[in-house]
């Protein structure tokens, strides 16, 4: 992607001293980025996938089938689950009341969205245990009724969420924002309920912009380290996210194993990747249909 | 249905939006709300739509209180200035959605959902376009895709909010002289709201002046353009002189040779407005109101000659007379000539509430 970016940028700022050796010039400059580009990403990438099959497929396999391997993918898919649906339901509300209301402390609203954002992953961990550890602010309170947050399950979703928290809602506001209101209260005079307008004029126009957000929450939940870490207490085959997993076979020499864990979360990233590229196509249509619209209304 | 609204007052903020205003159209009627933006006259369409709720006051359909029921179950047609086409529906589609959000009880079954839509699109004449989505219309098309959708749920009421302010001035013509015989022909009580003075003339069975929250003259369009209740809706229906004047002998004067006694009516002077095409120039003086002037500019493209004029003391004229009269005066730039009133309007000391023009003295 970058690669192709490069050149671009190239001939626009090299122009004016393109009297020398320009095409010299240019092609050290390509070779730079694409050796970068070499160097930190595609090296690593195929080092990870060179180490998994190091063994050739049925160590890669037998990695992936231990029970513990399992449960580790498991949890991971649960929390992401978690964090998307209820960033969902979260982000949805948020970016609605911001973009068609105006209220008091709107603005604060919008700064407490990004506090996941400015605070560092692992604070966002120490948070959870201090409110809900042994010695934490609730902690007496939730051992007397034997209620198990931090170094469990529930403390792992509460981390995930917290951290992908911004995610869809940041990538909503401008959307609603630009859609404004006029199309809901629109299909409101027609006789829509509420919800009506939401499902059947809302939810179509801000779909895309929607899917890009989950796209983003997704990746960040599966990948989450340091928020997770602190929470987690490591219990093996319990409280182990695929990260944490594979940092532990990593420590323990499991190279193999290690890897053909790493190797699924490299995978979920190119997914991602992808589905991220086509959904800003899509939206970028999207957008150029609508300025297309606008240039229209101009002419006619 | 008749509408009524009743003491409406709005503020957003610091912004009284609505002072006080009263309102009642009956039956059928086509009426036009005009006024300058900030005037209240869309707060006014809104509140009657429900998608707005006065402060205080109440609004009335039919002699039914409906102040505080919502937008959804008022009943009322409402056209957006720019559309609000459903841009992920197709124009078929666009139109039906009043039909297909109805509870289940009420809603028609598919066959009639389609032949209602069928027809809608006829009326507009769009039939052939019923596939298409909002993008790939002009704004034309889309502003009758809009009504036709407004219209599918049979409203009792139409309000539209400057239905043709985001169309060229050919389209809006055209438009404009459509709407009119739609009304003719389906008498739905409709409301629109504009800023164009030759719109509300045009369009309207009657026309309500707004200012500042305020409602400054209602009647006919005839009513509103001769017989202007105050200086501001004679200055907002069309393009004006002002002057300072003078009354001798029960009559007002302007101009410099008519010396008469100043009459001091609240501390200042009367303030005479005229339209530019009900002034005429002179080469020689014939009629006691006078003023002399020099021509500055003219402007013969258009049906009428538009002369700009300025007095000794620099204060502009414009003075509009026929292509004939242009012929038989030779008017030049810098030419001494003498401009005499045909028909003047007296406000007695009520100034504009715009500074600006008064200063520019148009």
């Amino acid at each position: 992607m970058a690669s192709t970016a490069s050149p671009r940028f190239l001939t626009a700022s090299v122009r004016p001293r393109a009297g020398a050796h320009p095409a010299l010039f240019r092609w050290v400059l390509i070779s730079i980025g694409i050796i970068f580009l070499g160097l930190f990403l595609f090296l690593p990438l195929a080092a990870v996938f060179a180490n998994a099959f190091e063994k050739g497929w049925t160590a890669y396999l037998a990695a992936l089938r231990d029970p513990e391997a399992f449960s580790a993918i498991r949890l991971t898919l649960l929390a992401a689950a978690a964090a998307i649906s209820l960033n969902l339901i979260f982000g949805v509300a948020a970016a609605w009341a911001i973009a068609k209301f105006d209220f008091a402390g709107k603005s604060l609203l919008i700064t407490l969205i990004d506090v996941p954002f400015s605070v560092s992953p692992v604070i966002s961990g120490m948070i959870f245990v201090l409110l809900f550890g042994a010695q934490g602010l609730f902690g007496s309170w939730l051992t007397g009724r034997d209620i198990k947050i931090v170094f469990a399950v529930p403390g792992i979703l509460l981390a995930t969420t917290f951290v992908t928290f911004p995610f869809i809602a940041r990538e909503l506001i401008p959307v609603m924002q630009s859609l404004g209101s006029e199309e809901e209260e629109a299909a409101i005079t027609l006789g829509a309920s509420g919800w009506k307008a939401f499902f059947r004029v809302t939810l179509p126009n801000i779909k895309w912009g929607l899917f890009y957000g989950i796209i983003l929450c997704n990746a960040r939940a599966m990948g989450e380290f340091g928020a997770v870490s602190v929470v987690s207490g490591h219990i093996r085959g319990l409280t182990n996210t695929m990260p944490l997993y594979i940092e532990i076979l990593y420590n323990d020499y499991q190279f193999v194993p290690a890897f053909a864990v790493a190797s699924l979360l490299t995978l979920l990233a190119l997914v991602t990747l992808v589905a991220k590229s086509t959904v800003e196509w899509k939206t970028d249509r999207q957008r150029a249909a609508s300025r297309r619209l606008t240039h229209r209304e101009e002419e006619l | 249905m008749s509408i009524e609204a009743r003491n409406i007052t709005k503020r957003f903020g610091d912004f009284a939006a609505l002072k006080d205003v009263s309102l009642q159209i009956q039956a059928g009627e086509l009426v036009a709300l005009l006024g300058p933006s900030g005037s209240g006259k869309t707060t006014l369409l809104r509140v009657i739509a429900g998608l707005e709720f006065p402060d205080s006051g109440s609004v009335i359909f039919d002699g039914e209180e409906t102040t505080l029921r919502s937008a959804q179950d008022r009943g009322v047609g409402f056209v957006f200035q720019h559309y609000a086409l459903f841009r992920h529906l197709t124009v078929f589609e666009n139109i039906a959605f009043g039909l297909r959000v109805k509870p289940r009880r009420e809603r028609p079954p598919e066959s009639r959902i389609r032949a209602r839509v069928n027809d809608l699109l006829k009326l507009v004449q769009l039939d052939w376009l019923a596939d298409r989505y909002p993008s790939q219309l002009s704004g034309g098309q889309r502003q009758r895709v809009a009504l036709a959708r407004a219209l599918a749920v049979e409203p009792k009421v139409l309000l539209l909010d400057e239905p043709f302010g985001a169309l060229d001035a050919k389209v809006r013509q055209e438009l404009r002289r459509w709407l009119r015989r739609l009304h003719d022909e389906i008498h739905v009580t409709s409301l629109f709201v504009t800023h164009d003075q030759e719109e509300a003339l045009e369009v309207a069975d009657r026309v309500v002046v707004m200012n500042e929250g305020r409602i400054e003259q209602e009647g006919s369009p005839d009513e509103v353009y001769h017989q202007p209740a105050n200086a501001f809706v004679y200055h907002f229906l069309g393009n004006l002189n002002l002057f300072h004047a003078r009354v001798k002998d029960g009559k007002t004067l302007i101009g410099e040779p008519a010396l008469g006694v100043e009459l001091k009516s609240n501390g200042r002077s009367p303030l005479v407005y005229v339209r530019p095409h009900l002034m005429d120039i002179e080469r020689v003086p014939t009629h006691e109101n006078h003023i002399p002037a020099w021509v500055k500019h003219i402007n013969s493209a258009g049906p009428l000659v538009k002369v700009e004029l300025a007095t000794r003391r620099g204060d502009q004229i414009q003075v509009e007379i026929s292509h004939e009269r242009h012929q038989a005066l030779q008017l030049a730039k810098d030419d001494a000539v003498f401009v005499v009133p045909k028909d003047m309007k007296v406000f007695a000391g009520s100034e504009l509430n715009d500074p600006e023009e008064v200063a520019s003295g148009r």
